[in-house]
């Protein structure tokens, strides 16, 4: 059958333009104000400094803290680097027994949150645990085994959980343009060893520089760990504060000291980020790596096997000794109320925050302006500041608009009301959706990226008006990258452990809630049951992730 | 006679248990310029880089400059070969300048030398000036250059080119092949590349490999390739033609539907056999005054020429390249007459 079309017929609409009331500009800055106000609230606290609070502060908690947080930062980045970019360089570019499986397996400790390690490590390696009565057997003293409740012990605990940064970005790094290079130099004479300090290495700036300041980024923003180690940083110092002075100012002050070291660290982040285009050689060739020679090769298959057996086997293999020894009298109503609240938090929170992530990603993507990217750029800010922080960050100007709230309700007549915003999941939604919006950004971004304006113009074309392009194209095409994005806040969410503790209303206790009140007390055997649940839902992204390398590699 | 600079004596590769390289053998001789000539997949980028070293062989020998530098058993390192490379996406350092790229592999010269030489080569690859510029900010054609210098800048004994002109365009490709064709001879660099372009072959290349399915088919001038092919593979990859059926009538002489000729290949073929004879468009010319007619099926302008399609009485085809200025309509039927210096012919 034929239809006559007139010459003169209109084309079919390709751009409608949304009303006024929905400006995407409008859209793009109130989600970008969920990080932003709570991140202004902080800092603005640094121009009002209250003198007494200061001064005390300034005398008695800033120097040890400031110290602290130098070693802690200095230790990590030295053994971040050392441990990524060496495990990265023999998995990319030498085969060696095992090394297909090390090349996943060695990103495992990623599921782990270092609170967790934490504990294990202090159960394992203290002077009661088995290690130290072993060599007490065998050797009769183990005094001169190094304390693991010690400086030494929080770098080594934080290392071990944060290298996999370093190692993932650095072995994307070799595995992208380190070998093609790598024959370019040797074909100007130089040796495995020379292309590697002199061409893989520098290459790989930009994606080192990465992966130490994700890696410092996490270290300046754990609270869990220092916490179970006893060793004051900013984040416990502003907890402390919180819960043990009630001084929102002297929080929100520390807080303000801790965000600036981190901004610093996300520019520096930024810019490694931009450093990368320039730094793609060519496409990847397809060679296979270099066979080592028998006796080397199950050298660094050793070497592989003692990192993941001392970041993720033994310490795994301790916590489930621990949880199944407790199992038959914990796992009650109590351990399933816990992980109930866990699961209904972290599905909320992806909800939101995948919610938030569309509308970010749709309205820069409608606009690509300045001013869109600028809000999705500050937006997603949160991912650098820590829990602690965004929590008093949120709860300030909500206990603000909560006092305001109630007085007008006083004011009409409304007298038992006692608090509006201020105990309920609203506050910390917000902070999770502020720290946690760039893990749900990035895979929603880069899946509306491969969503062509030209797939927009056909369908425009075949008669498709803008709601029926949002159904049949965007959706379907998005589904896979908002899935991802969802799994990862969940993840995120459950894991995380200072805002969650901060903004609970009562009765909230989270799977990490019990972790922080099990090892306050040093009870690691009922530490143990709810993380093997974190460490469980911690997997699902670390697998996935290693299925996604599997198949490029 | 100048000696033989690179030398492949029965060299096999072999990936994951696939063959993906046959009984390679060819020698270059010293200040040469060879090329292997294949579609992709043909196994001449493998050939090329078990040259380099980055593949080892499973049978064979590779000998550069009187070296063996690769057997089954002995496998030398890419760095002690002496061979330079440019690779088909240049594999510029992107951290370094142009100079630093260029001066990159000149270990243990002094600075003030290197500089001096790293100076020379971008003078000799038209890139003067650009010393201090990074990589990323060159056009392609500048990296190309650059790659170049890079891989002289050590002297090595043999230079290996992978695909050297495929990211460029057209136009830049046919300028810089005898750019490079007339750096790589004043130099008297010996030089192998790779190329999938018969024409860029044909332009840079003294000598030529064709290859297919990891074998080399013929390693011959360009010339010879395409007047005398070894075999029908070869007659059919390189240049244009058709083949006409024809029957051997006596110790090499045929008779085809275009006549009576013969062939000096076909000299012990059994009087009777069926045979194939190649005819290059060139061989078959426009003569308003031969009895020979055929109709005019298919056209192609060309510029100077018209490359016909004609189709013979019996139905057979060939092609004939003809000055423009006859200028036939299809269906019409033109006089054509052979002109063949050599005929080839295969079983």
């Amino acid at each position: 059958m034929d239809i006559d079309i007139p010459h003169n017929a209109p084309l079919p609409p390709t751009h409608r333009r949304l009303p006024r009331r929905l400006d995407e500009h409008a859209l793009a800055w109130l989600v970008a104000a969920v990080t932003l106000v709570p991140l202004g609230v902080v800092l603005a606290s640094l121009w009002q400094p209250e003198g007494e609070v200061w001064r005390h502060m300034a005398e008695f908690v800033l120097p040890q803290l400031l110290i602290n947080t130098a070693w802690l930062i200095g230790g990590v980045a030295v053994g971040t680097l050392g441990l990524g970019v060496s495990l990265a360089w023999v998995t990319a570019i030498y085969d060696f027994p095992g090394r297909k499986h090390f090349a996943w397996a060695l990103a495992l400790p990623l599921a782990m949150p270092a609170y967790v390690l934490a504990f294990v490590q202090i159960g394992l390696y203290d002077f009661t645990g088995p290690l130290q009565s072993l060599i007490r057997d065998v050797a009769g003293d183990s005094s001169w085994f190094p304390s693991i409740r010690s400086r030494g012990g929080v770098i080594l605990t934080l290392t071990l959980v944060l290298y996999p940064y370093v190692y993932l970005l650095a072995r994307n790094a070799f595995l992208t343009q380190g070998r093609r290079a790598l024959e370019a130099a040797a074909s100007l004479g130089l040796s495995r060893r020379q292309g590697f300090w002199r061409v893989a290495l520098p290459m790989a700036r930009p994606w080192l520089v990465g992966g130490v300041s994700l890696a410092l980024m996490e270290c300046l923003a754990d609270f869990g760990t220092v916490a179970t180690f006893n060793y004051d940083t900013f984040t416990t110092a502003i907890y402390k504060a919180w819960f043990g002075l009630f001084n929102l100012t002297a929080a929100s002050q520390l807080a303000s000291l801790l965000v600036m070291a981190v901004l610093a660290l996300a520019l520096l982040e930024q810019r490694a980020r931009g450093d990368k285009r320039y730094t793609a050689t060519g496409r990847g060739a397809a060679n296979r790596p270099e066979r080592l020679p028998p006796w080397r090769g199950w050298l660094v298959a050793g070497a592989c096997l003692l990192v993941l057996s001392l970041a993720f086997l033994v310490p795994m293999a301790q916590l489930l000794y621990w949880a199944w020894s407790v199992a038959a009298e914990q796992l009650d109503l109590r351990y399933m109320g816990f992980v109930g609240r866990s699961l209904v938090l972290s599905a909320g929170a992806a909800g939101v925050v995948v919610v938030l992530a569309l509308v970010l990603a749709y309205a820069v993507r409608r606009k690509r302006d300045i001013a869109s990217r600028l809000a999705a750029r500050l937006a997603t800010l949160g991912y650098a500041v820590p829990g602690t922080v965004l929590a008093v960050g949120v709860f300030i100007p909500l206990a603000w608009l909560d006092n305001h709230l109630i007085a007008a309700a006083h004011a009409l007549g409304w007298v038992g009301v006692s608090e509006v915003i201020k105990g309920t999941l609203l506050v910390m939604l917000l902070a999770y959706a502020a720290r946690f919006l760039a893990v749900a950004f990035e895979p929603t971004q880069s899946a509306m990226q491969r969503i062509t304006a030209s797939q927009e113009e056909a369908a425009a074309s075949m008669g498709l008006g803008r709601p029926a392009v949002l159904w049949r194209i965007h959706l379907p095409m998005l589904r896979g990258g908002l899935l991802t994005a969802a799994l990862m806040v969940f993840v995120d969410v459950m894991k995380e452990m200072p805002i969650t503790l901060m903004t609970r209303p009562f009765g909230w206790d989270t799977l990490a809630v019990r972790v922080f009140e099990m090892t306050s007390e040093g009870q690691w055997e009922m530490a143990a049951l709810p993380s093997v649940a974190i460490v469980l839902a911690g997997l699902i992204p670390v697998i996935l992730l290693a299925v996604q390398t599997e198949k490029h590699a | 006679m100048s000696k033989s600079l690179l030398t492949l004596d029965g060299v096999g590769v072999t990936y994951d248990d696939k063959r993906v390289l046959h009984d390679l053998s060819f020698t270059l001789l010293e200040g040469e310029i060879g090329c292997l000539l294949g579609a992709s997949g043909c196994g001449k980028t493998t050939a090329l880089r078990a040259i380099a070293g980055f593949e080892p062989i499973r049978a064979g020998r590779i000998a550069i400059n009187g070296d063996t530098v690769a057997t089954v058993a002995d496998h030398w390192p890419p760095q002690r070969r002496g061979v330079g490379m440019v690779f088909q996406d240049y594999a510029l350092f992107p951290h370094l300048t142009v100079a630093g790229n260029v001066g990159f592999g000149m270990n243990g010269v002094a600075s003030a030398v290197r500089r001096q030489r790293v100076d020379e080569l971008l003078e000799v690859v038209g890139l003067a000036g650009y010393a201090d510029h990074y990589t990323h900010a060159l056009s392609g054609g500048q990296q190309q250059r650059v790659a170049l210098a890079r891989a002289l800048a050590p002297a090595p004994r043999l230079l290996l080119l992978d695909e050297p002109f495929s990211n460029l365009d057209v136009e830049l490709r046919e300028r810089l092949s005898q750019e490079v064709r007339d750096i790589l001879k004043s130099r008297g660099m010996t030089a192998l590349l790779v190329t999938h372009d018969q024409h860029e072959a044909f332009a840079l290349a003294d000598k030529i490999g064709v290859m297919e399915g990891g074998r080399l088919r013929q390693w011959d001038a360009a010339y010879a390739l395409y007047h005398e092919p070894a075999d029908r593979f070869v007659a059919d990859f390189v240049g244009e033609g058709a083949f006409l059926p024809a029957e051997v009538v006596g110790p090499g002489e045929l008779v085809f539907e275009l006549g009576r000729r013969n062939c000096r290949a076909m000299q012990d073929c059994a009087t009777g056999s069926k045979v194939q004879v190649l005819l290059r468009p060139d061989d078959v010319l426009h003569d308003d005054a031969s009895t020979l007619q055929a109709r005019v099926v298919k056209k192609a302008f060309r510029g100077a020429q018209f490359l016909y399609t004609l189709a013979l009485p019996s139905g057979a085809t060939v092609l004939s390249l003809v000055p423009s200025h006859h200028d036939h309509a299809i269906g019409e039927s033109i006089g054509i007459r052979l002109e063949i210096d050599h005929v080839i012919a295969f079983a």
